[in-house]
């Protein structure tokens, strides 16, 4: 959260040279090595696995899939979120450790997609239950695009101020409510 | 209407039915390697499985209800997300039944590309079954191989239908784009380096290995009994040395003047039904289908291009009255049970009965007495998508 | 055999408990008594002139608005040696819905009876494990039929639509995309 100040993490009050620069230096550590938890559910996943492979490779953007939460910065939602596992969501990504994100991947998980209408079983975005820093459209998406999300939550990441004392920042939990129930705006 | 906890006894596995030295292990939903979220629980005794109960539902996407708010036309791109990876097959199937509901016959050429896309969608898809399921033994290359030629197959659909992986393609009565100009030559190009590099090489590589045969070739071995009970069908029935398929005993669209063989499990390095035979009939299916795509190039070629929405009607209202038709899915005998009140645009019930749901039914009888590991293997031998049997 | 000699002979044996018969649907079937459906499953199965080893589809569709209500469990048989199909029917009341189960005769009619009481809360007695398949335990309702209404929640998750969106579909704004999205939800219930 913002209150937490590590060792050189939060500490500071003003900006100077030396902390944008080393702030630059563990923002592009960070955005270069991005590992995902595969956290594919459904169509999309098989477009997430395509951009995996052989084509649209993301290995060459420091990208690689880990199968725990324990060693991923990211996680990609790709698919249908529905009821049912949308407590297991939560679960996993209060596993992961910080500066974690996450990219929402196609309509289903950014809204609910197609299923928005009738779906009794489905969650209508995975945002009701964590926070999102990326939503990519698309049903599903192409592997450019979701390789174009990838690249914008680099971008985010790269204007990060990681040093300086501040409010909200990239990959931590703060300002989100994690209760499933969005106050206001909804 | 009876409560879930009335009608048994609890939700799962509790600690008091355990043994002593018995532990409960839980897979799942979110796990590499159960193709999808699936969760299997598993008493084991050690490494050695006693018990597994696999529990579904976490993809429970509510198809069925939105069939019925939506009009006959407006239900197919929900058909296509039901087998994802194979969407051509399903919603061909879905066309065909409310065509058989509205007495439609489309023309040749209409059928003949029905048969070209859904055999091109079956390499496809079969292609990503046994890529994956050779990444689930630790064997990555396959994958990457096979996904590459995906890539190729993903490009003609593309190319005709403007989508990678969810087309809307079948319509009712016809289907929503023709085939581009130059479309046989890149097809013929791709299908020559898939016989000549793809497939020799896929064997070679994957089925012929011998840790591959050494992990699969022994373990889940289904007898043919068991598999008509359990109403396991396609790939699943055809490794146990069955040779029924709807292609050839009951044929749509017309299969019937197609010359292709149907592959079924010889058991070449262990018992027939094993995880092994299930996989080599896909791997032999990828071989037939191209032979199946190459007849229907050819015919293309030679037959008159009517338009291929002539037969679409402008406002689709069958008849009262309900079908019940099978198609030959990748996975299996993909169902539809279209139920038509006669006055409303939208269906009053559609019902899919999809082939993997009833494979991961038999799941519990298969997994008594493996090791863990041999339980990943047999999950995706079964090529079950969680798409299709959440619905 | 064709529809005429499967429906003479199994009439032949249940002779009354055949409640009805459609000869002329694209696929004919036969009504059956639901105290009947376990005899009627288990001859279709062992007699050898029928020989359904296979039990195709197990499904349910629900007639609020019929004479009388009723839901129906439609069973689609497939026989391997003979090559024939048949479709048996059961009618069932829409309060309190019980039919015996057959999943002595074909197993897999296990998960299908399952998902039926998921999803349209019939009761299979003599299931082995009648629990809920698809949605969670502890869900409330059976949102296949057609007097189902969205909960708002669900453990603290929105079910319906969030309210933006209701509120535009309501105002007349066709939310979605193309022509085709234009009907109206649940108009089979008034």
């Amino acid at each position: 959260m913002s209150e937490i100040t590590g060792l050189i993490h939060n500490r500071f009050d003003s900006d100077n040279v030396i902390f944008t620069t080393t702030d630059q230096v563990i923002n592009w550590g960070r955005k270069n090595s991005l590992w995902f938890m595969t956290f594919g559910l459904a169509c999309c996943a098989i477009e997430m696995m395509a951009t995996g492979a052989s084509r649209y490779d993301t290995d060459r953007f420091g990208v690689i899939p880990r199968g725990t939460p324990r060693q991923s910065d990211l996680m990609i939602v790709a698919g249908t979120v529905t009821l049912k596992m949308a407590t297991r969501i939560k679960r996993l990504y209060e596993q992961m450790a910080e500066p974690k994100y996450v990219i929402s991947m196609g309509s289903c998980a950014n809204n609910g997609g197609p299923y928005w209408r009738c779906g009794y079983h489905v969650l209508k975005g995975v945002d009701e239950v964590i926070p999102v820093d990326i939503y990519v459209p698309g049903c599903p998406p192409r592997p450019e695009a979701l390789l174009e999300g990838i690249m914008k939550l680099q971008e985010k990441i790269q204007r990060d101020k990681v040093l300086r004392r501040k409010g909200e920042t990239v990959g931590s939990l703060a300002g989100a409510t994690l209760d499933g129930t969005k106050d206001g705006g909804r | 209407m009876a409560s879930p906890t009335q009608a048994t006894g609890g939700f799962g596995w509790q600690i008091e039915d355990l043994d002593t030295d018995e532990m409960i292990l839980n897979m799942g939903p979110q796990h590499p390697s159960t193709h999808g979220v699936l969760r299997l629980e598993l008493r084991t005794d050690g490494e050695v499985v006693k018990a597994a109960r696999p529990h579904i539902g976490y993809l429970h996407r509510c198809f069925e209800k939105h069939a019925e708010n939506v009009d006959y036309p407006g239900v197919i791109p929900y058909t296509d997300r039901l087998d994802y990876v194979a969407s051509m097959g399903n919603s061909l199937g879905y066309a065909l039944a409310v065509e058989k509901l509205m007495g439609i016959e489309v023309a040749p050429y209409v059928q003949t590309i029905r048969v070209l896309m859904a055999e091109l969608q079956r390499i496809a898809s079969h292609a990503v079954a046994i890529g994956t399921y050779g990444m689930d033994m630790g064997a990555f290359t396959p994958f990457l191989h096979l996904l590459r030629d995906r890539e190729k197959i993903l490009d003609l659909f593309e190319w005709t239908s403007g989508a990678r992986l969810l087309y809307n393609y079948n319509w009712i009565g016809g289907v929503s784009y023709d085939l581009p100009d130059g479309f046989a030559r890149a097809c013929r190009d791709f299908l020559d380096e898939f016989e000549r590099i793809t497939h020799p090489e896929l064997m070679d590589l994957l089925i012929g290995n011998k840790i591959f045969v050494k992990r699969t070739a022994e373990i889940g071995v289904l007898p043919i009994e068991v598999g008509i009970a359990y109403d396991l069908t396609g790939p699943n029935l055809r490794g146990s040395g069955a040779s029924y398929d709807l292609r050839k005993d009951e044929p749509y669209c017309g299969y019937e003047t197609y010359d292709f063989q149907v592959c079924s499990g010889q058991g070449r390095y262990g018992p027939v039904g094993s995880c092994f035979e299930r996989n080599w009939v896909r791997a032999l299916e990828m071989a037939e289908s191209v032979k199946i795509v190459r007849q229907a190039l050819d015919r293309i070629e030679k037959m008159e291009h009517t338009p291929v929405q002539e037969k679409c009607p402008k406002r689709v209202k069958p008849p009262k009255g309900e079908v019940y038709f099978r198609t030959e899915a990748p996975r299996g005998q993909l169902g539809f049970y279209v139920v038509a009140d006669g006055a409303g645009v939208n269906p009053y019930r559609v019902r899919v009965k999809s082939p993997c749901f009833t494979a991961m039914g038999v799941f519990h009888v298969l997994a008594k007495g493996m090791l863990i590991a041999d339980v990943v293997a047999l999950i995706g031998s079964l090529d079950i998508v969680l798409g299709e049997i959440d619905r | 055999m064709d529809f005429a000699a499967l429906h003479a002979r199994l009439a032949a044996r249940f002779g009354d408990k055949l409640v009805a018969v459609s000869a002329e649907a694209l696929n004919p079937w036969i009504v059956v008594a639901p105290e009947a459906i376990v005899e009627v499953a288990a001859a279709a199965k062992d007699d050898a002139a029928f020989a359904f080893d296979n039990l195709m589809n197990l499904s349910a569709v629900d007639y609020p608005k019929e004479n009388p209500p009723r839901i129906e469990i439609v069973y689609h048989l497939f026989s391997y040696q003979l090559r024939h199909t048949l479709v048996l029917k059961v009618h069932v009341p829409r309060e309190q819905p019980v039919v015996p189960t057959v999943e002595g005769v074909w197993p897999a009619a296990n998960w299908h009876e399952r998902e039926v009481f998921d999803l349209f809360g019939v009761t299979f007695t003599g299931h082995s494990d009648l629990r809920r398949i698809l949605l969670p335990d502890d869900w409330q309702g059976h949102p296949l039929r057609k007097d189902w209404v969205d909960p708002d929640f669900y453990n603290g998750l929105h079910v319906k639509p969030p309210t933006q969106m209701a509120e535009r579909v309501a105002a007349g704004e066709p939310l979605g995309v193309g022509p085709f999205d234009q009907t109206p939800t649940n108009r089979h219930v008034e």
